[in-house]
């Protein structure tokens, strides 16, 4: 088991064979991610009841609540990604977690545009300083101070260093986003789904808002990779195996 | 189903502005992700395609 593990931190440290491993694996992800996003728009607009207090905007679920996890997901994983660049130097850990930043930023926007839409018709109003809104603006800030730290030195190394370690402190704001709508009186409802209790949603509601949240990690999973290989063409541009890439 | 026409489904109970907004919103950032790595690979082998025809004719005289 440890030697596996071994084994497969070195293939993945090595940016020549995540190239070659990843060409293959897009057009599958592509159609996965576009086929799941289809079916849960689908069932999520046409199928799914309107909710019994919200009516139809209760609809909006179907991204904010993706976006939302995305965006918390996509900063622990840039988190971890530096970490891993601070204590072993691995490149291409510091490029994933490059790669990962502007990603995360666009989810966390989408979040926070969809809830403020939501809002509107809900509690009438685009925006409180709550908790949860308030934190995951905190979110939004950090992952644009990570992107600017990223490319704010001349040594390529520093500024991976710089934005790592601001990513990791950063993740204290990772529990005080998820445990705000508990800790405060907040306007936002509390948590939807929760991974230790039966769901309350109607399975017609629930099952879209699931496939929808696949659906979102899949094209994540699908941007990063595509992010990375211009990543590691870039860095490797002067290798003989790139090379034999532009030649062809 | 859930709505009987097209016109209710695009009304969606009064709040057709909200729901269509943030859907609409939504889709421009995704395809802005999607577009930027893929317009930014091609720009990419372009440009070093074309720094290694330079440095190949380059070469020789050098």
């Amino acid at each position: 088991m440890w030697q596996w593990l071994v084994r497969l931190y070195h293939r993945l440290g090595s940016p020549k064979w995540f190239y070659e491993m990843t060409e293959r694996w897009i057009f599958w992800l592509a159609l996965a991610a576009g086929g799941s996003a289809i079916v849960g728009l689908v069932l999520g607009l046409l199928y799914a009841p309107a909710d019994y207090q919200q009516g139809d905007s209760f609809r909006i679920i179907y991204i904010h609540v993706p976006a939302a996890l995305l965006a918390q997901s996509a900063y622990m994983m840039m988190a971890v990604a530096g970490a891993v660049y601070l204590i072993w130097r691995m490149k291409m850990a510091a490029w994933v977690a490059k790669v990962i930043a502007p990603v995360g930023a666009a989810f966390c926007l989408i979040a926070l545009l969809t809830g403020a839409i939501w809002g509107k018709p809900t509690w009438g109003t685009w925006w409180v300083w709550d908790a949860r809104l308030t934190s995951m603006l905190m979110l939004l800030f950090l992952y644009f101070g990570v992107m600017a730290l990223q490319q704010a030195m001349e040594s390529e190394e520093a500024s991976y260093k710089a934005g790592a370690i601001l990513a990791l402190v950063g993740l204290v704001n990772i529990p005080i986003i998820k445990y705000s709508v508990e800790w405060w009186n907040t306007l936002h409802q509390p948590a939807t789904l929760k991974l230790t209790e039966k769901p309350s949603m109607h399975p017609d509601m629930l099952w879209p808002l699931l496939i929808m949240i696949v659906s979102t990690y899949l094209f994540f999973a699908l941007v990063v990779i595509l992010r990375t290989r211009n990543e590691i063409l870039w860095h490797e541009r002067k290798r003989q195996w790139v090379r034999k890439i532009l030649e062809s | 189903m859930e709505f009987s026409s097209l016109a209710e489904f695009i009304a969606m109970g009064k709040h057709g502005f909200y729901v269509w907004l943030s859907y609409g919103l939504t889709a421009v950032i995704i395809a802005f992700v999607v577009m930027q790595p893929i317009l930014h690979r091609r720009r990419l082998l372009k440009e070093q395609a074309q720094r290694l025809r330079r440095e190949k004719r380059n070469a020789p005289s050098a």
